[in-house]
């Protein structure tokens, strides 16, 4: 009676979740899938701790209460400009719980594997469940657990790491220890043989040595992965994290925690494939780190790069009628997306359209432009996806790329020795006018050049992108 | 450095290459200036006016060749002129190298350094003393309206009381610089404006300011590559020519004014409007020839003269339509020159470093230290990066568009069916040896993950962000696991757990707080 209380529970728990994701399609029913999902994961809390096998329930309440105090104020505070890295050390909590899941469904297993019959009638909870299992049933829940742990804990490293990338705590480059991709291979390997040894032994040994290994695993792996590829590792490890959450559920025979750790992952998945397919890289390449190898020279970039100020930039506004921005990295970098608000107010004012572009990797999160344009309340409206705007820039007259390198460069269409050949970008030197925002003469992430800079049409704005567009407003009459 | 404009002795030359408002500028870069008497009265520039800018009005041209250190001039210099210069001394204006070796060779045996302003290479840089270009822009737009002082009806076509009047059409021949400025000017006069160029990559300039492109049916390697010249017109074959004079001849009845600019570099100009199009032209009709000087782009132009054919058209070969905007023309030319003596004065300290490294400089300089410097090596930067070849997708026919759709479909349902086999075999291979409680749990899992697929593929990439926060706070759905296992067993078991709800419960709250906080911010206008 309880547990069929507790499983309807999870059914609609669970079709709350989907609910929730598929929400998202829209901005509006975005506002109202939050709170199916916090229905959902009410539900499905309450449930549990109503349901079998839960005791203690006033310690967890405590724990849920004092934990959910801490979220609740870092949600509060945290700049949408830092979202990247919050999301980021989220994912190293979920993998630092599936270890720990892990290694207590370890440890219950190793206390009813040595009782005797009559003491496991006797028990409770979780054990009981354990004590219920075929011998069959005990080694795919080792395997089971084991998955738990490894993904756990290569989820709980690489979310560190790229929190610290993130961050600017750890240096953003790309970078390997000698060895480069053997150790990780070597340290998967030795995993594998492992598991082979908890197969057959149960050892508490070969857990925690494997537990070393895909920790170290996580924090090489994202290690050599830095700059631009970050919304992928970011997407990567949300994936992850789903695993992880998936494979505790098998262990703990949950099939709540299978359906919204499936969900996750795959979620997840599909981000890292969308984010490739934007960068027109193969999942392996960026897992590998770094841009490969070039096929041949690079096209010369011929003529120079013309700066002009603030006047010019402001003349050729306020001349324009149709204007599309192109924020990048930058933009988040110089806190400037209330002055490019700004700056679009003023020019809709005036009655010019003003659209966004956004490219799919723009920024170090998917989708971070969009929120920070929309924390400085620039209407969705306006702010069009790649796809959507690409056609629209000949009909153009001032393309403004404030802050973007990579996901401009028109080599990608022109050159096919270029690294990032293929990859698809925003046509902005379509435009009339090509006003680039950037602080100095540097090249982008891929560390290429970029004929944009020297095409006739583009002017560079040199300096700081927010004093750059503060300087502009005044200008904008 | 003391800079000096004499005046220009050319009969009908009007220019000067020193304005009152260029002088003040060269003064900021540190140089002293000195002007003829009288240089720039028939461009509108007093003597008065040169003195108030603080220029030094000098009686005679022998006393600005001798207190100058560098002589600014339109036109390049007579025998005279090349009399007075001395070593050392720099000359800067229009002097055409190839054509006049034997001027180049006896300003050489004076030791004097030469910038001809004919020579500036064509690169973004050196537009801003690109005096061919300041001065065809001229001859452009006077061109027009030479054309309509001589012909007698509207630019724009009218409807009025007295009558309708149909819109003059011009013809431009050469879309340079020269032909541009023509267009513009006529289109702004009301007139319907057709425009051919031998280099089709010029149709979109053509386009853009307002006029029709001529097409030519030609094949593309019959053509030169306009790149590989610096953006000039090469010669072009005799297949292609003949198509363009049948073109010609075509539109020859129906247009009112021709205006023809097509040059060549280091060539004749190109004969492209014969004797037979101009008997062809209706009488009143204006051709205006922009080439007379090289020898005229029509067969009956005369140049530096208007003459009247027997059926009534009338054929303007003037070569001085710049010298006839004297005032303008002498503005746009100063300021060419004062960039260039910018460009020689980097440190803007009065002081002429005449930097043979530099690709513009370079080019422009003809003779130094008594030795002559043109031709100048090829310029290390190309004028117009070479143009691509233009791959044609082929157009498909309907069969085989079809032919390829239902390959596509085949092939998709080859692989879907492929995957489903390979993944149901997987699935009932796990079947046969894992026990029914894996496998209903399997089950789940395989369809969420299914589930999830075809849900997420719908978000909206702006909602990329709020996405990865909201599957954050869920997966934290690991809290039932912790949950589960905290009143079960040891007190490692419970520490753990414990541990996991916090962490859990931290994402949780955060996590949904955080996607409810971004969603919050996502407004329309």
């Amino acid at each position: 009676m309880e547990f069929g209380f507790t499983t309807a529970a999870y059914v609609v728990a669970a079709v709350l979740f989907i609910q929730s994701l598929g929400g998202l399609s829209g901005q509006e029913s975005a506002k109202r899938a939050v709170w199916y999902g916090i229905a959902g994961m009410a539900l499905a809390v309450a449930a549990t701790l109503y349901g079998p096998g839960a005791g203690l329930w006033g310690l967890s309440a405590a724990l849920i209460i004092g934990g959910g105090a801490i979220g609740w104020v870092v949600a509060q505070r945290v700049q949408m400009t830092e979202m990247p890295q919050l999301v980021a050390a989220m994912h190293s909590l979920v993998g630092l719980a599936a270890v720990f899941i892990g290694f207590n469904t370890h440890i219950e297993l190793v206390r009813v594997a040595g009782m005797d019959e009559a003491a496991r009638q006797a028990l409770e909870g979780f054990a009981a469940v354990i004590a219920h299992k075929s011998p069959v049933e005990i080694s795919i829940l080792r395997v089971e657990t084991f998955l738990g742990v490894f993904i756990g804990a290569v989820t709980f490293t690489g979310s560190v790491i790229a929190f610290g990338k993130l961050a600017g705590k750890v240096d953003g480059k790309a970078k390997k220890l000698p060895g480069g991709h053997l150790l990780n291979a070597g340290a998967a390997l030795i995993s594998v043989v492992l598991l082979v040894v908890y197969l057959q032994t149960g050892s508490t040994l070969a857990l925690l040595v494997m537990t070393v290994a895909a920790l170290f695993i996580g924090y090489h792996l994202i290690m050599g992965i830095g700059g631009a590829d970050m919304p992928v590792v970011v997407s990567m490890l949300n994936s992850y994290s789903g695993w992880a959450a998936a494979a505790i559920g098998f262990s703990l025979s949950n099939d709540l925690l299978i359906v919204v750790g499936a969900l996750v992952g795959s979620s997840g998945a599909i981000l890292s494939y969308i984010m490739c397919k934007a960068m027109n890289r193969s999942f392996v390449s960026v897992i590998l780190g770094g841009f490969g190898g070039t096929t041949g020279p690079a096209m010369e970039v011929t003529g120079e790069q013309i700066a002009i100020d603030a006047d010019g930039v402001a003349a050729a506004l306020n001349d324009a009628d149709s204007i599309i921005i192109i924020p990048g990295y930058g933009m988040a970098v110089a806190q400037a997306q209330q002055s490019v608000s700004e700056l679009t107010r003023k020019l809709r004012a005036k009655g010019k359209t003003v659209r966004f572009a956004i490219h799919p990797v723009a920024g170090r999160l998917p989708g971070h432009m969009n929120v920070l344009l929309a924390e400085a309340k620039v209407p969705y409206d306006i702010v069009l996806e790649m796809d959507e705007i690409n056609e629209d820039f000949p009909n153009t007259d001032v393309a403004i790329v404030i802050g973007s390198n990579d996901i401009v460069n028109p080599a990608a269409q022109e050159d096919p020795n270029s690294p990032i050949a293929g990859m698809p970008v925003l046509e902005c030197w379509k435009a009339k006018q090509v006003f680039v925002s950037k602080r100095g003469q540097g090249t982008g992430y891929s560390g290429i050049e970029n004929p944009l800079f020297y095409k006739e049409n583009t002017r560079m704005f040199y300096g700081d992108a927010k004093k750059s567009i503060d300087g502009l407003l005044p200008m904008i009459e | 450095m003391k800079i000096g404009a004499p005046r220009e002795i050319f009969e009908g030359e009007n220019r000067v290459a020193m304005t009152p408002d260029s002088a003040l500028q060269l003064v900021k870069l540190g140089h002293v200036c000195v002007v003829e008497t009288g240089a720039g009265a028939k461009a509108g520039f007093s003597d008065a006016a040169y003195a108030k800018a603080g220029v030094e009005v000098l009686a005679s041209a022998q006393a600005v060749f001798e207190a100058a250190d560098v002589v600014v001039k339109v036109r390049g210099p007579e025998p005279s002129e090349v009399e007075m210069l001395r070593p050392g001394q720099t000359l800067i204006s229009f002097f055409w190298p190839a054509q006049n070796p034997d001027l180049l060779e006896a300003a050489r045996a004076k030791g004097a350094t030469v910038v001809a302003m004919d020579m500036v290479p064509r690169i973004s840089r050196a537009q801003k003393m690109d005096a061919l270009s300041s001065m065809a822009n001229i001859a452009g737009y006077r061109a027009v309206i030479e054309a309509g002082n001589n012909f007698g009806r509207f630019f724009t076509g009218q409807v009025t009381a007295a009558g309708k009047v149909p819109p003059a059409k011009v013809l431009i021949v050469g879309a340079g610089v020269a032909g541009l400025a023509a267009i513009g000017t006529s289109v702004s006069l009301g007139a319907i404006v057709m425009a051919f160029d031998v280099r089709p990559e010029v149709a979109e300039q053509i386009e853009s300011m307002g006029a029709s492109f001529v097409y030519l049916e030609f094949d593309a390697s019959e053509l030169p590559d306009g790149a590989a010249t610096g953006g000039y017109a090469a010669p072009s074959t005799p297949a292609f020519q003949a198509k363009q004079l049948a073109k010609f001849r075509e539109l020859a009845p129906d247009v009112d004014i021709v205006i023809t600019t097509a040059l060549i570099p280091g060539r004749p100009a190109p004969k492209l409007w014969t004797e037979d199009m101009v008997a062809m032209m209706k009488p009143g009709s204006v051709i205006v020839d922009l080439a007379a000087e090289r020898g005229g782009n029509c067969d009956l132009t005369v140049p530096d003269q208007k003459i009247v054919t027997e059926n009534g058209v009338t054929i303007v070969g003037y070569t001085d339509f710049p010298s006839r905007m004297a005032a303008q023309a002498s503005t746009l030319y100063a300021t060419n020159i004062r960039h260039m003596l910018t460009d020689l004065t980097p440190k803007k300290d009065g002081v002429i470093f005449h930097n043979m490294e530099d690709d513009v400089i370079r080019g422009a300089t003809v003779a130094k230290d008594a030795a002559i410097t043109y031709p100048p090596p090829p310029p290390k930067v190309a004028a117009i990066a070479a143009a691509k070849p233009k791959e044609k997708a082929k157009e498909l026919t309907p069969e085989e568009r079809r032919a390829q759709e239902t390959a596509a479909f085949k092939a998709q349902t080859r692989n879907q069916v492929g995957m489903l086999v390979i993944g149901g075999g997987l699935i009932l291979l796990a079947g046969l040896f894992a026990p029914a409680s894996f496998m209903s749990h399997f089950i789940v899992f395989v369809l969420s993950v299914y589930v999830g697929v075809q849900v997420i593929w719908n978000v909206s990439h702006s909602l990329h962000t709020p996405l990865m926060a909201v599957t954050n706070a869920i997966s934290s759905i690991i809290i039932l696991g912790a949950l589960m296992q905290i009143g079960s067993g040891s007190f490692l078991v419970i520490v753990l757990a414990a541990l996991s709800v916090f962490m859990a419960g931290i994402n949780i709250f955060g996590g949904f707080m955080v996607t409810r906080r971004m969603l919050a911010m996502f407004q329309k206008s």
